[in-house]
């Protein structure tokens, strides 16, 4: 089997996703990484974990910031020598994927998990419907098109070299009608959560940013961190700093309470490694439940003053 | 202005998989997707009181139509169904394909879609869209402004915020922090019923049968499984007790 791996960069590295998704098709076979808009200077490292080419299209001004559109002109050129095409999950890599799928007419399998070989048959491995069943996906057309959740694979170094080969690339007119006005600029800096044993954690089902004084109190009885989801950040409500998730922290503290979270995919990868969760929330449907040790259907005004009061109560 | 907003009408409560066709079941109760309430309510915002049309296009089952009428009567101006029992089982690639083509005849100067649909979790469709149409896109969208011939948008990545311009027409998805929906008012309801509903066939739509459904997809469902357990988790409902056992759960686990 011949693979292409999307190989997203940011400053000066290659993403850790892209990395494993690397390892893991160099595992099955022959591995190739296409980098887009950065130099060859990344290949060295591309090398080491398991590719055997890099390719490499950095002349073009319109591939300079991480939009995807030209990089699905550039991955369009190299797949269709390729059995398979691999992403490792992210904002970029997803819209890259759903681009190339519509361009090659290819099928593409979404928030995998794991990859295998079945003969001469390659089959995905999917958590599907909020985790609740387990899934195996093929494809039934070519190239196999696959994006994989963040954190399935850790990097491997295999110690390899890559040989580099520049590839230049026609662009569509549409895939440069997109400008990067400005990138990547963090807001609102704050404490950092990583470290945290106990992370009290915060979504929309608070209802209002006041009320993140709830998760607080608890946190501080607990001796903890407060975490935030996406949604309460993107609105205002908590510092990105706070954020778990895809696109944001991504914790294993010994234990997590999720308030009024519901338990979104890209927030679970962020924090499936915490120790004991622990989740109330008012919808005895929501995902959170698949994947919390205790679970409680409930609303958090009414029992997360009383837990707090207890925690208190049983520390002084 | 004509802003096309792409909807889908997915399970509500709890969903499973039909063991027999590998397909989710789509039997039961079904509602309009909650992350594209987002994506109308963002449609009727940038409409506010100007002449500019909201049109909500979706593909799926004749009771998708339910979805569409809460989507009129939050105050879309008309909508449109592709159903056709050939376009059952639709993947990415052959979904895609059936939306560009009903989009198409639109002409619209801006798509919306919502965040994710919540039976599919794949948002990534946007992309594919955007690809057949021929135009940008940007995706996740916390904040978006129109001016005149192009599009600007704010958005959180896995590095922090961007903020990105498209020219017009062009295809933006929105993510699910960027507005409050608003709830349909009676006469919102009442007036939905006048508005036009088109529904489309493939053949409506130029396209045959093996463009659509698992003749035009290109992935496939081969097994289904169980989940890993996850040991003794445990599930307690009601507000009375429930701080109470949940002190007592910690302590058991020596977290306390
Ligand atoms: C590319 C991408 C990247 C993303 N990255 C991230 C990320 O890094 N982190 C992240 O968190 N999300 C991320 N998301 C968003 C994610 O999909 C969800 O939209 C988000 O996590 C939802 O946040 P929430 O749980 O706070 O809100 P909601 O989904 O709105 O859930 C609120 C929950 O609160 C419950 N509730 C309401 N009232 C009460 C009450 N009184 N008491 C108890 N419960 C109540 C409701 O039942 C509901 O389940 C990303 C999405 C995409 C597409
Ligand atoms: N069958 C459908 N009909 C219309 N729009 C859809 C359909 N499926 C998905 N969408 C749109 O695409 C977005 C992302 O869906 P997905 O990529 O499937 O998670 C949704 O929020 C909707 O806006």
């Amino acid at each position: 089997m011949r693979f292409l791996v999307f190989a997203e960069h940011h400053e000066d590295g290659i993403v850790k996703n892209a990395l494993g998704v690397l390892g893991k098709a160099a595992a099955l076979g022959d591995a190739d990484a296409v980098i887009v808009g950065a130099g060859a200077d990344l290949a060295a490292q591309l090398g080491r974990h398991g590719a055997k080419a890099v390719y490499v299209a950095a002349g073009d001004d319109a591939l300079s910031t991480p939009l995807p559109q030209p990089r699905v002109d550039v991955l369009a050129q190299l797949a269709p020598d390729y059995d398979a095409v691999l992403f490792g999950q992210s904002v970029l890599a997803a819209d890259v994927a759903g681009g190339l799928a519509a361009r090659l007419d290819a099928g593409l399998n979404w928030d995998l998990v794991d990859l295998e070989l079945q003969g001469d048959e390659l089959v995905g491995k999917r958590p599907a419907l909020q985790d609740s069943v387990y899934v195996d996906v093929g494809w039934t057309s070519s190239p196999r098109l696959a994006l994989f959740r963040s954190g399935s694979f850790d990097p491997q170094e295999s110690g390899g070299e890559a040989e580099t080969h520049e590839v230049s690339v026609e662009l569509r007119d549409f895939s440069t009608r997109t400008k990067m006005l400005e990138q990547a600029h963090a807001e609102a800096e704050g404490k950092s959560i990583e470290d945290a044993d106990v992370i009290v954690a915060g979504g929309r089902g608070l209802g209002s940013p006041d009320n993140f004084t709830l998760a607080e109190e608890l946190a501080k009885a607990l001796g903890g961190a407060v975490g935030a989801t996406r949604a309460v950040v993107d609105a205002g409500w908590y510092p990105y700093s706070a954020q778990i998730g895809q696109t944001g922290k991504t914790v294993s503290p010994k234990l997590y309470v999720a308030l009024g979270i519901s338990g979104a995919i890209q927030h679970k990868v962020g924090m499936q490694g915490s120790g004991t969760i622990v989740a109330i929330n008012k919808d005895a449907n929501a995902p959170i439940f698949e994947f919390s040790d205790l679970g409680v259907v409930g609303d958090v005004h009414e029992i997360v003053p009383k837990l707090t009061e207890l925690v208190q109560a049983r520390r002084s | 202005m004509r802003i096309a907003v792409c909807v889908k009408h997915v399970p509500e409560g709890p969903s499973r998989i039909d063991p027999s066709t590998k397909r989710l079941d789509r039997a039961g109760e079904g509602a309009l997707n909650h992350f594209d309430a987002n994506a109308v309510e963002e449609a009727l915002r940038l409409k506010g009181d100007s002449d500019s049309e909201v049109v909500a296009v979706s593909l799926g089952p004749e009771k998708a139509l339910d979805s569409l009428r809460k989507a009129l009567a939050m105050g879309a101006d008309r909508v449109v169904l592709v159903s056709d029992d050939a376009a059952a089982g639709s993947d990415l690639v052959a979904t895609s394909r059936l939306l560009a083509a009903a989009l198409e005849r639109q002409e619209a100067d801006l798509v919306l879609f919502g965040q994710q649909a919540a039976d599919a979790d794949g948002a990534v469709l946007w992309a594919a869209v955007a690809e057949r149409l021929g135009r940008p896109v940007i995706s996740q969208a916390m904040e978006l402004a129109v001016d005149g011939e192009s599009v600007r948008v704010k958005r959180q990545t896995e590095f922090g915020y961007d903020t990105i311009e498209a020219s017009l027409p062009a295809v933006v998805a929105v993510s699910d922090a960027i507005n409050e929906p608003r709830y349909p008012s009676l006469k919102g309801i009442m007036g939905a019923k006048k508005k036009p509903q088109d529904v489309l066939t493939l053949a409506d739509l130029g396209l045959d049968g093996a463009e659509a459904g698992e003749a035009g997809s290109g992935t496939t469902v081969l097994a289904l499984g169980e989940p890993p357990s996850r040991g003794d988790a445990r599930k307690i409902e009601g507000d009375s007790n429930a701080a109470q056992a949940i002190v007592d759960f910690l302590a058991e686990k020596r977290l306390l």
